[in-house]
């Protein structure tokens, strides 16, 4: 039942990134696109911990733990950067 | 000088450090104890003053009622986004809040932005509006008057201010 | 892997798949950019939440005690997702991108950008 249940997942959280790309690529305006990002870095967790998940192995953890952070940062780093043109003040 | 400048967060840096590493043996509670009391007594000088919890009973209701208010509204959304969109009726609103402390006003404002349907947009210079964004805006006033009730008086009383 | 071990698992990985489709169809789907960040704020945080708990339990089953790590990236998700919301509404109405025209309230937006107050404050009742 377990690896039913991981393919049609995994199916789901593909068509789900193919969704953000097309709203990455057709914008119509940078925020759009900000967004797009935004929304595919937590599919990407998704899609890693499910990877974690169907090899039975813990190590993937980290991964998540990592694109969690940085996704953030660097969303926060782009709107900083189009509110004022720079990102430290 | 203290031993531990910032006690929550202390025990947050602690509670953290073993969940990353997913182990509680020995070396890595030492390790623990290690940055819980060395990095509080490095950057605290660095921080904002932030209103204590007055009421930590309340905090604690108040996250939960937070978490169940984030499930049924998420619920809500979903069917929004995938019913008919042409009969959806977005809008702006501007919320009067009187909450004193920075902390109090983003927590306000994240509670706001994960639960009833509504993203917090700005807070005005003043610190007196908060202006959301709602997906389907049918009733301004009782939306206005469910947040204030909600989650701003909680907060107040939490914080005390 | 005991039986109901497996349906618990199960049961969240397709809940939170299908919150996190519903957020990133959501996402094509919504004319205007401040209808589409409620999207992935608050459904793609749900399903996230949904696949987090599965990883949970599985990886608990597979090491033999109690992992609650994962609840580590649940908690940063659920702090930072309101705040990447709110920066991305705020570059949205800085950079004076139109709402939907049937958008109530719209002459606020003007006034939200520069941060002032409504120049006619609704008594909250």
């Amino acid at each position: 039942m377990l690896s039913w249940t991981i393919i049609i997942v995994a199916v789901c959280i593909c068509v789900a990134l193919i969704l953000n790309l097309w709203r990455l690529l057709k914008g119509p305006t940078i925020s759009d696109r900000i967004l797009a990002l935004d929304t595919m870095y937590i599919n990407a967790i998704a899609l890693i911990l499910l990877y974690g998940i169907y090899v039975k192995s813990a190590l993937y953890f980290e991964a998540a733990v990592l694109i969690a952070m940085l996704g953030f940062v660097s969303t926060a780093a782009l709107c900083k950067y189009l509110l004022r043109g720079d990102i430290i003040e | 000088m203290k031993v531990f400048p910032m006690p929550v967060h202390s025990l947050l840096l602690f509670v953290v450090w073993l969940l990353l590493n997913n182990s509680a043996s020995a070396g890595h509670i030492v390790l623990a104890l290690f940055f819980a009391v060395t990095i509080p007594w490095l950057v605290a000088d660095m921080r904002d003053e932030h209103p204590k919890i007055l009421k930590p009973w309340l905090a604690v209701r108040y996250i939960l009622m937070v978490m169940k208010d984030i499930v049924t509204a998420n619920v809500e959304v979903a069917l929004l986004i995938i019913g008919p969109i042409k009969k959806l009726q977005p809008g702006f609103v501007a919320i009067p809040i009187n909450i004193d402390s920075d902390l109090g006003i983003t927590i306000l404002a994240s509670t706001v932005s994960l639960t009833p349907g509504t993203v917090s947009a700005e807070v005005s210079k003043d610190k007196a509006w908060l202006y959301i964004h709602a997906l389907h805006l049918d009733n301004e006033a009782e939306l206005i008057a469910s947040v204030k009730e909600r989650y701003e008086a909680p907060i107040k009383e939490i914080f005390g201010c | 892997m005991p039986f109901y071990l497996e349906v618990i698992v199960c049961v969240s990985l397709l809940i939170g798949s299908v919150f996190l489709l519903i957020g990133s169809y959501g996402l094509v789907r919504l004319p205007d950019i401040y209808m589409r960040l409620h999207s992935p704020t608050k459904a793609s945080t749900l399903g996230i939440t949904g696949i987090l708990i599965a990883s949970m339990v599985f990886q608990s089953h597979l090491k033999g005690f109690l992992s609650i790590q994962e609840l580590l990236i649940t908690l940063f998700l659920l702090i930072t997702a309101p705040v990447a919301a709110n920066m991305i509404a705020k570059t949205a109405l800085h950079q004076r991108i139109k709402s939907l025209d049937k958008t109530q309230n719209q002459e606020l937006m003007e006034v939200i950008r520069d941060r002032e107050t409504p120049s006619t404050p609704k008594d909250p009742t």
